[in-house]
């Protein structure tokens, strides 16, 4: 796979899917705490989500940092537009902002969610490292 | 290796009138979490008020330094 074919693929992941995750590792085996953070955030409201692992390839997350000017893995993409890191992800759990910029309900007495995550409701992540053989 | 006060004076350098506190999170010079207090970030988004930290780094967010856990607040704010 070439730089460019990466750099599409990441601009259609981006565009194609409602709410977009770039992690290191997978929601069910995160390889980082603040990737893990950010997917329990997501596992905890609910809400379906495609995510990329980054890992395999390192131009992935070059190009991704290029597209975004966002220079840290996690990057939560939602409609296409850049939410944030781990960070704001994590404040906007808290104050309910992401229940809302997701359309979902805030649950109820839950806390900062906390890595690992459990088992996790969204779909299948998007198999990049299939297509750089 | 960069240190928690190299990180804190180089915030506060280039955003004037802020105070950051700064801690190495693992020991290790490469994992670091920020509390930014800045009034430049009054009326930004969380978004523009982590790039503008980000930014006194450049590339070394990403490099040297591994991580930067940012938390960003208006005086207002913390009060």
């Amino acid at each position: 796979m070439t730089t460019d074919e990466i750099r599409a693929f990441i601009q259609q992941a981006i565009g194609e899917n409602h709410v977009m995750l770039f992690m290191k590792g997978t929601p069910e085996q995160p390889m980082c705490g603040f990737s893990a953070r950010t997917a329990a955030a997501l596992n905890a409201l609910g809400v379906e989500y495609s995510a990329l692992d980054i890992l395999p390839d390192p131009r992935i997350r070059q190009e991704l940092s290029g597209l975004s000017q966002w220079p840290t893995i996690p990057q939560l993409f939602v409609d296409g537009n850049l939410v944030g890191g781990a960070d704001i992800v994590t404040e906007m759990y808290d104050t309910g902002e992401l229940a809302d910029t997701l359309g979902v309900a805030q649950p109820t007495g839950e806390q900062v969610p906390e890595p690992p995550a459990e088992e996790s409701p969204q779909t299948a992540p998007l198999g990049l490292e299939n297509r750089l053989g | 290796m960069p240190t928690s006060g190299e990180l804190k004076e180089r915030i506060e350098a280039s955003l004037p009138g802020s105070t950051a506190e700064v801690q190495d999170l693992t020991g290790g010079g490469d994992h670091f979490r920020a509390e930014v207090v800045s009034e430049r970030f009054e009326g930004l988004s969380r978004i523009d008020r982590h790039r503008l930290v980000y930014d006194v780094f450049g590339d070394e967010v990403g490099g040297p330094i591994h991580a930067l856990s940012l938390k960003t607040s208006t005086l207002e704010e913390t009060t």
